[in-house]
């Protein structure tokens, strides 16, 4: 049976996301202009890209100058998640579904939209995607927005402190992963080290910031995906 | 003023994350069956986001003791699997109180 109010629905199952990324986009923005960006330059790079890990690794990036393959390489590296994450997400999609609806709902693909929409038991109808993307994606453009604002204004002490809001973020969202499993933790091991030689040993550190992390990742991930394969039909668990 | 190469920048970010999430649900009729391919799928997300933070981290705040003392306080937190909000704010509030009182010592 096709829902009536299915993008209300989705509205209103998007709005903890809302108000989880209003934080998160906030710490982006200040994130972005100490680093010199212009406040139209956070809030574009957060309305065309709804994406936190590669708009942060982005901001470097373009702020030291680094060419467009090293940030086309970044955002291909640390994105390439949402490949496995689409994959999924298109088992689920209604077969209703246009291509152009299809086109519309694979931008707003995050972390958290698809793990709240895997959380249906329906199949998932174009409306109800549009509703549960809509208000992550204003909080995510606002979000950005008050903090860019505020981190021209705010006092050195305050935005030095909310520099380590969003790595603080990034790291709840993997220690959880790593405390579960050996391999996880091992795979992270391997790709600080390799990051923490790349940063800190002569020649190495010559080479640009975004390369450094796009090489560690793929050597540590390729490393763990010999020695430690995946089973099979754990595939669900494995989108994670 | 917005410049060309920021709009060029712009393009490419926008266009590459765009792709990877597009392609799958548009062109992908059936599940991935490569081994290799699924299991380093797997591990990327955390590798790429714990050498994102470190070293990075230490020099995400005006010192490096700061920043130490948030990571560690973040690093705790997330043990214990607090929320991202509660983490992020706990290890800013931590760089803020070591910087106060390292100006006054």
């Amino acid at each position: 049976m096709r829902q009536k109010n299915g993008f209300k629905k989705g509205i209103t199952d998007g709005l903890p996301i809302c108000i989880g990324y209003f934080s998160v986009s906030f710490a982006f923005g200040v994130f972005a202009v100490s680093n010199g960006m212009s406040v139209i330059e956070a809030v574009l790079i957060s309305i065309t890209n709804l994406t936190s890990a590669g708009q942060l690794a982005a901001v470097p990036i373009i702020c030291a100058g680094g060419s467009f393959i090293e940030l086309a390489l970044s955002q291909l590296v640390i994105n390439s998640r949402y490949l496995f994450m689409s994959a999924s997400l298109s088992q689920k999609l209604s077969s209703q579904m246009s291509v152009v609806q299809r086109l519309i709902v694979s931008f707003g693909n995050t972390d958290e939209i698809f793990a709240v929409a895997l959380s249906n038991d329906t199949q998932l109808e174009a409306r109800y995607m549009y509703g549960l993307i809509l208000t992550p994606f204003l909080g995510w453009t606002f979000g950005t927005l008050a903090g860019a604002v505020a981190g021209n204004i705010l006092p050195s002490v305050i935005v030095s402190a909310l520099g380590v809001a969003i790595y603080g973020m990034l790291t709840a969202v993997v220690l959880p992963q790593i405390k579960k499993s050996k391999s996880m933790a091992l795979c992270a091991f391997i790709a600080i080290v390799l990051g923490c030689c790349f940063e800190y040993l002569p020649f190495l550190s010559s080479l640009p910031g975004g390369f450094a992390v796009i090489i560690s990742a793929v050597i540590a991930a390729a490393v763990l995906a010999v020695a430690a394969p995946v089973k099979m039909q754990e595939e669900e668990n494995a989108c994670d | 003023m917005i410049s060309m190469r920021f709009l060029i920048c712009l393009a490419v970010m926008a266009s590459v994350t765009y792709l990877l999430r597009m392609l799958p649900i548009v062109v992908l009729r059936q599940k991935i069956k490569n081994r290799f391919l699924l299991s380093f799928l797997h591990y990327i997300p955390v590798a790429v986001l714990s050498v994102m933070v470190v070293p990075a981290v230490f020099y995400a705040s005006d010192s490096i003791v700061s920043a130490a003392a948030g990571f560690a306080v973040a690093l705790v937190l997330s043990f214990f699997e607090k929320s991202l909000i509660q983490v992020a704010c706990a290890a800013c509030a931590a760089v803020f109180v070591v910087e106060i009182i390292m100006k006054y010592l």
